[in-house]
């Protein structure tokens, strides 16, 4: 049985959402809703789920990047949320994020050996040299080459794209990396060359994954437990495996239904 | 079988760069009562083909090649007759139903556009019609006084679907109708358009990336890379005797539901190697 590394006890996040005519009334929706999840160091936790089912939210409050309501969120056993901004900060670079969109989420002014550099740079790890030479490693690693350090975004494919925000996340050699639908913008080809990138990855660096996606073929390739959102509840939790060879809620039931081409196999 | 639409020869390229083949030769035929899907990557053509059927290529591009629609030779056709077959006797889909219906007009209005235009409806005929159309998809019948953005993702794409249907049209094309879905939304979509196609005898056009929706939807399949047809067959000919190598090659990164199969990625240099010897 191996460590937990992170892990969420009964995090409750309400958003107020104006209603009514022009707007005066509020409604309270409760995107987290009790939530309670553990992952193990060196495996993947899949969070899946429909729009709205809180997944990208529970990604977000993982990471402290929302204030949630109460609850707390444990990285190797401290409270995130009683850390002052220094050590939070510090605790950051064992906490990185994968983001779903490869063209939002780099910036289109920046080369690529800036981007990937930028967090070995905030966190002043080794020298100008030091970081190069790491940067340069990390983008050889997901498969890009030295002299694309002195490109841009846009003069990449989504793909590549999505290997720069890896080499990114990647380069501060984190314990724990949030994965927010990172191949559901690619396509079916790339998407395999991503997911084998990412487990090979796991593997050389001991890295723990928080996987959130909609795509449960996706999911039964790459996570190990699985947690399953609706409605900003957890309705089943437990092994790949046992959820979806006999899934005990009628809700995780009608998804694993719907996955296409399920009936035609 | 009724021949519906005649693809020959078509041949896509930009006016400045004619020698950049975005389609290239392609040619298929549809017949009534059929779903066509065609699959392939981003850039191989899929959606640039089913553009070209309506005539809304963009006007940097330029079509070659001959596209016959019931017998009536399309690429011939002036703008305002094509305008007569856009909506009335080819209907079509898109992947974003957001950004292809007006945030400012009702539902119902912009279902009642379409009527009005192809068919000349008006007043309480025009309403009934309305009503008849959004039932027939799975909206209740009120729900046309409602605006988009009061409207769930899923219910939107009913709303464009039920518009498509509206004149009955011999043709539906459907351009990555689910991709924005969520799979329990998408499954029921899928549905939707599988009666709708065996109840109205139409010939579906269907384009995606997902071999998941084809195996649910497809009865005829056609595999595009980089703007060539690679590969056509039947269904059960492409799903589980692909021939083409890159055909195998596709379906080999398709992550199961299961988790039997090991993913393997393209290698496009082995490809090109493969294409060279044959």
């Amino acid at each position: 049985m191996s460590e937990i590394i992170l892990q969420a006890n009964n995090l409750v996040k309400t958003y107020t959402q104006r209603s009514g005519r022009f707007g005066f009334g509020s409604t309270q929706i409760k995107a987290l809703d009790d939530v309670s999840i553990a992952l193990k160091a060196g495996t993947t936790l899949a969070v899946v789920g429909e729009s709205g089912s809180g997944k990208s939210t529970l990604a977000r409050c993982l990471l402290q990047l929302h204030p949630f309501d109460s609850g707390e969120v444990l990285f190797q056993g401290q409270d995130l949320a009683k850390l002052d901004a220094t050590s939070l900060r510090e605790m950051r670079k064992h906490l990185q994020m994968v983001f779903q969109d490869p063209f939002a989420s780099l910036n289109p002014r920046m080369k690529i050996g800036e981007i990937v550099g930028e967090g070995l740079l905030i966190h002043g790890l080794g020298s100008k040299a030091e970081r190069q030479d790491k940067a340069h490693r990390m983008l050889e690693r997901v498969g890009l080459e030295v002299a694309d350090t002195q490109k841009y975004p846009h003069q990449f494919s989504g793909g590549q794209r999505q290997r720069i925000g890896i080499a990114r996340a990647l380069v501060l050699e984190p314990k724990v990396v949030v994965c927010d639908e990172p191949v559901s913008a690619l396509d079916v080809s790339v998407q395999a060359q991503i997911l084998l990138l990412l487990k090979a990855l796991q593997q050389e660096m001991n890295l723990s994954y928080v996987f959130i996606s909609h795509d449960l073929r996706v999911v039964r390739h790459i996570a190990d437990e699985i947690v399953v959102m609706n409605k900003g509840k957890i309705v089943e939790q437990g092994a790949v495996v046992d959820v979806y060879n006999a899934p005990q809620q009628a809700y995780t039931q009608q998804l694993l239904n719907a996955i296409p081409g399920r009936k035609a196999a | 079988m009724t021949n519906i639409l005649n693809i020959s020869n078509l041949t896509i390229t930009p006016k400045n760069a004619p020698n950049r083949l975005l389609v290239s030769n392609v040619s298929l035929k549809l017949s009534a009562g059929k779903t066509t899907c065609i699959v392939g990557e981003s850039g191989s053509g899929k959606s640039l083909t089913a553009l070209s059927i309506m005539g809304l290529l963009s006007s940097q591009l330029q079509a070659q090649g001959s596209i016959q629609f019931q017998g009536q030779e399309l690429t011939k056709l002036d703008n305002k007759a094509l305008q007569g077959i856009r909506g009335a006797k080819i209907g079509m889909i898109f992947q974003e139903p957001m950004t292809s219906l007006n945030p400012v007009l009702t539902v119902g209005y912009q279902i009642g556009e379409t009527l009005t235009a192809h068919l000349g409806l008006k007043g309480l005929t025009l309403k009934d019609k309305i009503a008849a159309l959004l039932t027939q998809v799975g909206i209740p019948p009120e729900r046309a006084n409602s605006y988009p953005d009061e409207l769930s993702g899923g219910q939107r794409q009913r709303v464009m679907i039920s518009m498509s249907i509206a004149c009955e049209p011999a043709l539906l094309i459907a351009d990555e109708p689910t991709t924005a879905l969520d799979v329990t939304v998408q499954a029921q979509i899928l549905q939707l358009l599988n009666e709708l196609k065996t109840r109205m005898n139409m010939a579906m056009l269907f384009i995606t990336h997902d071999f998941g929706v084809v195996a649910d939807i497809a009865d005829d399949v056609i595999v595009m890379f980089r703007g060539e047809i690679v590969e056509t067959g039947t269904k059960q000919q492409i799903l589980s005797k692909p021939k083409h190598p890159y055909t195998k090659a596709l379906l080999a990164c398709v992550p199961d539901a299961e988790g039997k199969k090991e993913l393997k990625p393209i290698d496009y240099a082995w490809l090109k190697a493969d294409k060279a010897a044959a």
